[in-house]
């Protein structure tokens, strides 16, 4: 199904050109059903044994006005036939459904790439709404720079579902598969998994599926048998290590790393969340497996969300919360009551695009400091960073394996970028993950009152539940007595608890490992990296690698506390380089602690990094010129919070 | 489960600390009747547990021998809603105050009302912030003076249990701190009922806001200001039972007995009513136009939010079996290298 046939009656032999990798991204109005389109692609791609990466983008209106500037949704897939860890920085190819969408997405293409456009949709009155004068199809421009192909989509959708009897608007919707048929022919993808995806999803439906059916082969026809297309593409399985595979999403892999680590310490799942974009799916994805003993909540408001999930984290299960940067926000005095009580608990930002509402539906990383010191008195708590979709599986394991065995609330960092991107999962085996063993205390045999405060080697205090008998006992979030846990206000006692608080979140560095440095142990430069940067990061220092540069790459997988080597790590490099899609706040945490003139690459626009920019900073850092000429668009050493630390890009 | 428990007393209930409300508080009668009614409850002292907000009667928990958790301001209902839903042997009971739980945490009053999750509610009314020393409350009445109001509060109170009732309560009921008998059987009602049981509690702040329901507790005024609410019986009030209340219209009016007017004239009280029409009524009588009626307003059955999840948890399991995670794991598209 890959190759077009070789049979000699055809007349127009068309040639399949093998490529490593390809980006691609469908556009389109937030109607169009871009989203879909995308997901099936990426799915039918790591079906065929293809690496993957996913950038989904999309406003934050449901529907923005039809065909305008605003109402632009897009999906980007990288797939390759290598181990790739970013969707992509440039498009291969480009498919625009109306001009809004070409005009927000043509800069990503890269000259000489595929543009496909529906130009059906060049009428007068979407040209006036993406504000073009003329007609951009009808200018030689695109054809210059661009393989142009001009596809009537909405044309040939309706006279091929003709027969099927469904109304125009109807029928109009199923072009988005259209351009999925046509899609899958130039990179030569098998049409059925979508056929069985259609089949599972509208089982109910069976026009919708004779609808969506037809037109998909419609797509693949256009390219097989017009003479606007001449050539395909075709990229081969990647080598990944050997198993089982399934496309996994980021808040897919949350809800189930959650689910998971419930089933591994034996605790049932208690799940406190309010509706916010972009956490929302791991509320939807819990919320169906009452099976595995999930009881998910949906509070009246983040507060109560939190709140909720603190007390039954006191009755004894696994007390989780779901939010964003805004939801955290109100959330703040709940998370400080639950480190005052030393509380097991799981607080989850996806984070998004701030200030206040800022940008729902974007990505950013500017809530570490939240994560870190949002709360008011002195309430340090754990800190961990999903690093990529797949990865919030173990994040939120390793979150739990913490929280449980600290007695204290674990704030995990995911982000809107890898919560709705995807990427290959190799499947585990469960029965081989390693337990999380929880103990809840007693009472003594010799009668000896219970002291909910006395301490084990690492100051964790012991989980006592109600319905104990023998084990009553208060808590509260007034100051407390070491060991008795009484109400206590004496000036000594306060500043003893504040440093065990706080010892006891440092003593987690004794559980998390040694941090770890991909390349040279020394050299020019460390590339220090959290989060959902890290395939860009990465795959840009393997680039400068590559290219005989002396640089490294560490990426952090706690960001309080840091592991117990970081110190020296930082020191053995005559350069660090921190990237963040913020205004340098881990680079400003890693200054006031480490002493470490750390230089940052910070990029605040609501998108992940390109892999390119990183290689800039990398080499404006160690006085290179640019590889290719090109300027970044994020701003290398920005002036700003870490104030001296800035220096020349 | 009475008959394995050993026979508990008052002071059984009581925690080691000292307790530190104001002397003269109303609070002291409130706890000390919470602990001669526990022993009559037939639960076992460590499945209750007491959770609180912020504020004087937030300390209540550290007071009790049982489990207790005191937590924020205003979001008792939700740790509570929490704890109870994923832990339903437990007896779980809420204290607030007038300004914790319908100030800074009225949307989880409202919601946890609504839910009508198996909890018990008792709200400490003293009209008035007694631990932030004397701010007017929202059960303060228009004109208050307080130390944040001092031309007079401006802004029209509420009414607990009117709130309570339009949330849909299916438990609504009022007591006096000093009424200490009637206060107790008002307790044990309330731990009784399926679902939410909001008890709103007239209490005395000696300190701040003294003599607030003196109307309904001196000796010289009660009978003809409180009017004790029986289910059937007529709404009789006065220290001669000599009044009553009378449905005029959608009206009640007071009516005294006699004078051609009979005990069967009056409004019987009806706290099974499937409306709240009647509860509602009565919480709208309010001093001194119409005696303060305490007891119970309403006590109706309905669908309990953490005995609902807890349904779906087990029919979820006997559909589907118990959740296989490793099926999970492997669902849907997969595929396989090497």
């Amino acid at each position: 199904m890959t190759t077009t046939t070789a049979e000699p009656e055809v007349a127009n032999p068309k040639t399949v050109n093998p490529v490593p990798s390809a980006t691609i991204r469908f556009c389109g109005d937030s109607g169009d059903g871009m989203q879909i389109t995308g997901d099936q692609f990426t799915s039918t791609s790591a079906l065929l044994g293809n690496d993957v990466a996913t950038f989904p983008d999309y406003p934050a209106e449901i529907r923005a006005p039809r065909g305008t500037l605003a109402g632009v949704s897009g999906f980007q897939v990288h797939f390759s036939s290598e181990d790739i860890f970013t969707p992509g920085d440039t498009l291969d190819a480009l498919v625009v459904m109306n001009p809004a969408a070409l005009k927000t997405n043509l800069r990503d293409l890269r000259k000489g790439g595929i543009l496909i456009c529906n130009s059906d949709n060049f009428q007068k009155s979407d040209l006036d709404l993406a504000g073009y004068d003329v007609n951009p199809l009808d200018s030689q421009v695109l054809e210059d720079q661009y393989q142009l192909f001009k596809v009537q989509m909405t044309k040939i959708t309706r006279e091929a579902l003709k027969d099927t009897g469904l109304g125009t608007k109807e029928v109009d919707r199923c072009k988005n598969f259209f351009a999925l048929g046509l899609v899958y022919w130039l990179y030569g993808r098998d049409q059925e998994p979508t056929l069985r995806y259609l089949q599972s999803k509208f089982s109910n439906k069976p026009e919708i599926i004779a609808a969506n059916t037809k037109a998909m082969r419609a797509g693949w026809n256009y390219g097989e048998t017009t003479d606007a297309f001449t050539s395909s593409y075709k990229v081969e399985p990647a080598q990944l290590p050997p198993g089982k595979y399934k496309n996994m999403k980021g808040n897919t892999a949350m809800a189930w790393g959650l689910m998971t680590a419930a089933k591994l310490s034996g605790k049932e799942l208690f799940l406190g969340s309010y509706p916010i974009t972009p956490a929302s799916d791991i509320l939807h994805e819990l919320s169906k497996f009452k099976n595995f003993g999930v009881r998910t909540f949906q509070a009246e408001d983040e507060i109560a969300a939190v709140c909720s999930a603190i007390g039954a984290a006191y009755g004894g299960a696994m007390g989780i919360t779901t939010s964003s940067g805004p939801g955290i926000a109100l959330k703040g005095e709940g998370i400080g009551l639950a480190i005052m009580l030393e509380l097991p608990l799981l607080v989850i930002n996806i984070q998004r695009g701030g200030p206040s509402t800022g940008l729902p539906t974007k990505t950013e990383q500017a809530d570490l400091f939240q994560a870190i010191l949002g709360r008011n008195g002195e309430s340090p708590m754990p800190v961990i960073a999903a690093r990529s979709p797949g990865d919030c599986f173990d994040a939120a394991i390793e979150a739990w394996r913490i929280s449980s065995r600290m007695m204290v609330p674990v704030m995990v960092l995911s982000d809107g970028y890898i919560a709705n991107g995807s990427e290959p999962w190799l499947i585990p085996d469960y029965n081989k993950l390693e337990k999380i063993p929880i103990h809840h205390p007693v009472p003594s045999e010799n009668g000896e009152k219970f002291k909910p405060y006395q301490r084990d080697e690492l100051l964790a205090r012991p989980w006592g539940i109600p319905g104990i008998k023998g084990l009553m006992h208060r808590l509260g979030g007034l100051e407390k007595q070491d060991v008795t846990g009484n109400v206590n206000y004496e000036p000594e006692n306060h500043e003893h608890m504040v440093h065990t608080r706080a010892k006891k979140v440092d003593n987690v560095a004794q559980l998390i490992g040694l941090q770890e440095v991909e390349g040279p142990e020394t050299g020019d430069l460390l590339v220090l990296s959290w989060g959902g940067t890290y395939g860009a990061c990465k795959t840009a220092v393997e680039q400068c690698q590559e290219q005989g540069i002396k640089v490294a790459h560490a990426h952090l997988r706690w960001l309080n506390p840091f592991p117990r080597n970081l110190g020296d790590v930082l020191k053995r490099y005559k350069k660090v380089l921190v990237p963040e899609l913020n205004k340098g706040q881990l680079r400003m945490i890693i200054r006031s602690k480490y002493l470490v003139d750390a230089q940052g690459l910070n990029k605040i626009q609501g998108r992940p990094f390109f892999v390119q920019e990183v290689v800039a900073a990398i080499r404006g850092q160690l006085g290179l010129a640019s590889a290719n000429g090109s300027k970044p668009t994020a701003t290398a050493a920005v002036s700003g919070i870490a104030g001296s630390g800035d220096a020349g890009g | 489960m009475p008959t394995e428990l050993p026979t508990l007393t008052p002071a059984d209930f009581a925690s080691d600390q000292d307790v530190r409300w104001c002397p003269g508080c109303g609070d002291y009668a409130i706890l000390a009747q919470m602990k001669k009614v526990m022993p009559q409850l037939g639960v076992a002292r460590e499945n209750v547990v007491f959770i609180s907000g912020i504020g004087c009667s937030s300390r209540f928990p550290y007071y009790m021998n049982t489990y207790g958790l005191h937590s924020i301001h205003g979001r008792a209902p939700a740790f509570a809603t929490g704890l109870k839903s994923s832990r339903q042997d437990l007896q779980v009971w809420v204290v607030t105050g007038d300004g914790d739980g319908l100030s800074i945490g009225g949307n989880h009053f409202m919601h946890l009302i609504r839910r009508n999750v198996d909890l018990k509610i008792m709200l400490f009314n003293n009209r008035i912030y007694g631990l932030t020393k004397g701010q007017y409350s929202p059960t303060s009445p228009l004109g208050k003076v307080s130390v944040s109001t001092p031309m007079g509060a401006i802004d029209n109170p509420l009414n607990p249990l009117s709130v309570a009732i339009g949330c849909e309560a299916t438990f609504v009921a009022r007591s006096i701190d000093v009424n200490i008998k009637h206060l107790g059987e008002v307790m044990k009602r309330a731990a009784e009922h399926k679902g939410t049981a909001f008890i709103e509690i007239y209490q005395n702040c000696n300190v701040f806001n003294d003599g607030a329901w003196d109307y309904a507790t001196s000796k010289e005024t009660k009978h003809d200001n409180v009017l004790e609410l029986e289910h059937g019986k007529p709404l009789i009030f006065g220290k001669a039972k000599n009044k009553g209340i009378r449905l005029n219209g959608t009206h009640p009016e007071v009516v005294e007995l006699g004078k051609g007017i009979s005990e069967d004239d009056l409004l019987f009280h009806d706290e099974k009513a499937p409306e709240p029409t009647l509860a509602y009524l009565l919480s709208r009588m309010r001093h001194p136009e119409f005696p303060e009626p305490i007891g119970v307003f309403r006590d109706v059955d309905g669908p309990k939010y953490d005995v609902e999840l807890n349904r779906q948890i087990t029919a979820a399991r006997e559909k589907k079996g118990e959740g296989d995670l490793n099926a999970l794991y492997n669902s849907g598209e997969t595929w396989t290298v090497g």
